[in-house]
């Protein structure tokens, strides 16, 4: 099939960088024009090929392949000669889809919360769409050889987007980013080549299909040891993305260092590559070993939702309130993968594209707020309903959302990835369920110092929302509100590719 | 084998050689009885111009023969091992005349004719290096190129700096030799041969008659002395005085042709010499067991030693100097022990080295001109003066460093698959980490150009010339980062069907 649909939409932001490049940095207002709407065409793309995509089948969809490199090993064998293909793949599937989605629709609000950047706006937009494309080719490419190039294509513009536009210790953050995430990015490679040169190929149905095949003759050469090995370092890899407990520091500082339209990318999707990829290839390839550990990814993830909230109650910073928050969000990431079962994984991918968007809320509110008072610390802010009722109240509502209330997109997830975790470990579970009770506390505890209570003198007679900072804060309590009341908008593309994954799984758990 | 009459030969195929002497001699008499009259500037293109014409004729040479042609007993060899090393050369030589062309305008150098004719010499020294399998020839050829770069080295008559590090190279690269012609005496004396595919079955006779101690010697001694050229560890101190002190386009031309030259020669040398000796246990060969091990050791302290102690650099071309120190020490990978994948890895990455470096070298010397130092902060701010040039230079870091889309990434990959296809996970978990922290110092140049502010924000006015050069460099860089199959086909089709171990390993049959 001639089919290029995928391409474009990954490829779509590069349209509005070739149209940045030629306008003169002066030109902030068209610049920022222009990079805002310059995101429509990947939101346009991607919500068509939502509409468009097929529930029922299991199968990659919208799939792209083109021949692209060959490495040679030199020999020719009667007369054909041994190459290594590495071939230019795109396709998405149940999991990917809506995380595209979620790519396109948190780029778009993302870039319009940008509208507050000051500084040297030409780059700033350029950088932004770079990091579009990686963060779009990450869910799109069916390829271990493409998805790393674009999971490191995010690497670069984010090292920039933190470093020039972030606040105080905006370098050190930028520097721990890159060294944390280029440790990462090093052990992923390493696992991707062990695969290719044990299994010749790189696309990543096949692994799959070769691996989780009894009996393959791929096993002689993949002993037991080696598998464990290899999903090991995909779990750090991608571990380190989540982040997970002992992994985490760098993201701390980012999320407090880098710009609010920053961090909404950042909190709501470049964690999420983590996620996925840890489904896709942790588990998605190696279901045995990934059942073997589960009961210590478990324990990992009980560890995230404790150490999480705990900390997030003693923050004296919000945006640390929401860092730590987020840290323990993921850590219920690990508790539905640790479940191994449908609905466990199931909770675990609505949190991620729940938290994506609650994250992206908060952390856009967060700038609204600073934008008015240069503060985010808890002891500076305080009565900020009065002044600004509009943004308070969205502040509340978030928040609920983030601690689960039903009704909204964080009550669902939480509440399938422990349903699923209580179907296996379930005193993992039952430890892991105080972490809910104490998000509760950490996040009203926060949300309330900010909103009501003694009002200091630099937050009285703030401006409330404009209309452009409404539109994010619609649209994204508009989509946690939708994923919470009518769940099946998420569940079902996801349902037939969970499938897959699931019954490997069982079959091997018995 | 009986030597042959000397007219006998087709002396046709040595023609690339003729031409950079006929050059040689030829620009050097113009110098003396003309050298007052023409600008220097035609020396130079002449010079450019023989390179181009030598380089037509390998490649000629390279279509003309499908197996090795031999002059006197492998005295000269024409093979496709040593025309593509050739055509690398060439090609640094012809990039070290052109960014030379703007550079010694300034009158820094006092006899430029001196310096294109001695470039000449110093390539022909890499010519012969690249093409005998005979250790005198190779030693003459290596004596050609080292003699040539000291005194390129200092060529800055009135620079301090320059002479002391000219003073330096000649002494520390005469102890390297005599420690090569040390292990080459020892080779002699256990074989009587200086014939290297006489060696390689003399020498394994010598093992089995006892006498494996001295053939031990013997290795450690030449891959010490042969260290040298390629600054690798434990030879590699020189590096970053002379790195300093050398115009900056010798230090490109040091950090190119000669160490590909130097790579070359270890290849040929030790590989085929030690090819059939077998190990302590007799079971296996010995090249591919202890021998190949020894380099990977090698390797692996080129890689921590250049990288950790590239982090302390503040001055550009020390940092340089490290860096090349750990490139050496990638390079070295592949032949640890070398697999059929070898030859590809290693022309692919000089190939893209050669693009970097050049590129990379030329913005240094743009920069440290117009700012008068070589300190880091000359970078500072480097972005808002001229933004070509410091987008241009983070494309040559970005590779440097090994991400992805650039032609150094693809390179990195190649040698990973390489070793991983060996198994060697020690030896690519040391070059993962060594290239994360290689980041923080590639980075620490992106840091200045684009994060701090320099001592003026006026434009930089850059050479036109040099201006086309980086930038044809840069997109080069990331062209065959996109389409590494462009080069890896060329390799495969114009090299490898007459290139495999067989022949390489193989005297000529003439």
């Amino acid at each position: 099939m001639g089919n290029i649909l995928l391409s474009s939409l990954v490829f779509s932001p590069l349209l509005a960088i070739l149209v940045m490049s030629f306008i003169p940095g002066r030109h902030a207002g068209v610049i920022k024009q222009v990079g805002i709407f310059g995101t429509l065409p990947a939101l346009i793309l991607a919500g068509w090929m939502f509409g468009m995509f097929d529930y029922e089948t299991a199968n990659l969809q919208f799939v792209e392949k083109h021949n692209w490199i060959s490495i040679p090993i030199g020999m020719a064998q009667a007369g054909t000669v041994f190459a290594f293909e590495i071939n230019y793949e795109l396709g998405v599937d149940g999991i990917s889809m809506p995380l595209i989605l979620l790519t396109a629709i948190i780029g778009t609000l993302a870039a319009i919360a940008s509208w507050q950047i000051k500084k040297r706006q030409k780059e700033y937009f350029i950088l932004f769409h770079l990091l579009l494309i990686g963060m779009l080719g990450v869910f799109a490419a069916d390829n271990l050889f493409l998805f790393f190039i674009f999971f490191e294509l995010t690497l670069v513009p984010m090292y920039f987007l933190i470093g020039i536009w972030g606040y105080g210790e905006r370098e050190q953050a930028a520097n721990k980013f890159l060294l944390y995430n280029g440790i990462g990015s090093g052990i992923m490679l390493l696992a991707f080549i062990v695969i290719f040169v044990i299994m010749r190929t790189l696309n990543m149905d096949e692994i799959t299909a070769i691996l989780t095949t009894p009996g393959h003759p791929i096993t002689e050469i993949l002993t037991p040891e080696m598998r464990f090995g290899i999903f090991l370092a995909l779990f750090i890899a991608f571990a380190i993305k989540l982040p997970v407990f002992p992994f985490h520091t760098w993201m701390l500082r980012v999320h407090v260092q880098a710009p609010p339209s920053i961090v909404m990318i950042h909190s709501g999707i470049l964690l999420k590559m983590g996620a996925y990829g840890l489904l896709r290839m942790g588990i998605g390839f190696f279901p045995e070993q990934a059942y073997d550990f589960s009961t210590w990814m478990a324990v990992l993830g009980i560890i995230n939702i404790l150490y999480g909230a705990v900390l997030a109650f003693v923050q004296k910073d919000l945006k640390m309130v929401l860092a730590y928050s987020s840290i323990s969000h993921m850590g219920i990431v690990l508790l539905g993968f640790a479940s191994m079962n449908t609905i466990g994984f199931q909770g675990a991918m609505f949190q991620v594209v729940s938290h994506g968007f609650i994250s992206a809320l908060l952390f856009f509110l967060i700038g609204v707020i600073w934008d008015r008072t240069q503060t985010s610390l808890l002891d500076d802010l305080g009565g900020l309903a009065k002044s600004m009722p509009f943004v308070s109240g969205v502040l509340l509502a978030g928040g609920m959302a983030s601690l689960g209330l039903p009704g909204m997109s964080g009550f669902i997830s939480e509440f399938f990835a422990f349903l699923g975790l209580f179907g296996r470990l379930p005193v993992m579970a039952a430890v892991g369920a105080i972490g809910i009770v104490l998000t509760a506390v950490y996040l009203l505890r926060a949300i309330l110092k900010t909103t009501f209570g003694p009002t200091p003198g630099r937050c009285t007679g703030l401006a409330d929302a404009q209309p452009m900072e409404v539109i994010p804060m619609v649209v994204l309590l508009g989509c946690i509100i939708l994923i919470g009341v009518y769940p099946a908008v998420l569940g079902n593309p996801m349902q037939q590719a969970l499938k897959t994954i699931v019954p490997i799984v069982t079959g091997i758990g018995g | 084998m009986e030597v042959k009459d000397i007219f006998s030969y087709d002396w046709s195929y040595l023609l690339p050689e003729f031409i950079i002497l006929g050059f040689a001699t030829f620009l050097s008499l113009l110098d003396l009885f003309a050298g007052k009259r023409l600008g220097k500037q035609v020396i130079g293109w002449l010079a450019f111009l023989g390179t181009v014409i030598a380089a037509i004729f390998v490649i000629i040479n390279m279509n003309a023969l499908d197996k090795p042609y031999s002059y006197m007993i492998d005295m000269i060899r024409i093979d496709d091992y040593g025309n593509a090393f050739k055509l690398i050369f060439l090609a640094g030589t012809a990039f070290a005349i052109l960014i030379s062309l703007s550079y010694l305008k300034s009158g820094e150098i006092q006899h430029r004719g001196e310096y294109y004719y001695l470039l000449l010499t110093g390539l022909l020294g890499a010519m012969v290096m690249a093409s005998s399998a005979d250790l005198i020839t190779l030693f003459v050829g290596l004596e050609l190129l080292s003699l040539s770069s000291y005194v390129l080295v200092g060529l800055r008559k009135k620079s301090q700096l320059s002479n002391e590090s000219a003073f330096k190279y000649v002494v520390s690269g005469s102890i390297a030799t005599a420690v090569l012609l040390f292990g080459m005496s020892y080779v002699y004396g256990l074989t009587g041969t200086t014939h290297i595919y006489e060696i390689s079955f003399r020498l394994a006779e010598a093992g089995m008659a006892g006498y494996q101690f001295l053939v031990y010697t013997a290795f450690a001694f030449l891959a010490v002395g042969l260290a040298f050229k390629i600054s690798a560890a434990p030879n590699h101190m020189w590096a970053p005085d002379v790195y300093q002190g050398a115009p900056t386009p010798v230090t490109a031309f040091l950090a190119v042709v000669s160490k590909a030259a130097g790579f070359a020669l270890i290849f040929r040398v030790m590989m085929i010499s030690f090819f059939n000796v077998s190990d302590g246990t007799g079971s296996g060969r010995f090249f591919f067991e202890e021998g190949s091990l020894y380099l990977g050791l090698m390797a692996a302290a080129s890689m921590i030693i250049g990288n950790t102690m590239a982090l302390r650099q503040t001055n550009v071309k020390r940092m340089m100097a490290y860096s090349g120190i750990a490139q050496a020490g990638y390079l070295l990978v592949p032949f640890v022990p070398p697999t059929s994948l070898f030859f590809g890895e290693v022309i692919f990455y000089l190939f893209g080295y050669l693009l970097v470096s050049f590129g990379a070298f030329a913005v240094i010397m743009v920069v440290s001109r117009e700012q008068e130092t070589e300190d880091l902060k000359g970078f500072a701010g480097l972005y808002h003066r001229s933004p070509v040039m410091a987008i241009a230079m983070s494309i040559f870091l970005l590779s440097l460093a090994g991400i992805p889309i650039t032609v150094g990434f693809f390179g990195k990959f190649y040698l990973f698959m390489g070793t991983l296809v060996v198994e060697n996970y020690w030896l690519a978990a040391i070059m993962i980490i060594t290239s994360v922290i290689s980041y923080y110092y590639y980075f620490g140049i992106i840091r200045q150009m684009y994060m701090r502010p320099g001592t003026t924000e006026a434009p930089m006015v850059v050479p036109k010339g040099i201006w086309t050069f980086i930038l044809i460099m840069a997109i080069a860089t990331v062209l065959f980062g996109a389409f590494p199959g462009l080069v890896t086909d060329y390799i495969q089709i114009h090299f490898n069907p007459s290139f495999d171990f067989g022949n390489m390993l193989s005297p000529s049959s003439q």
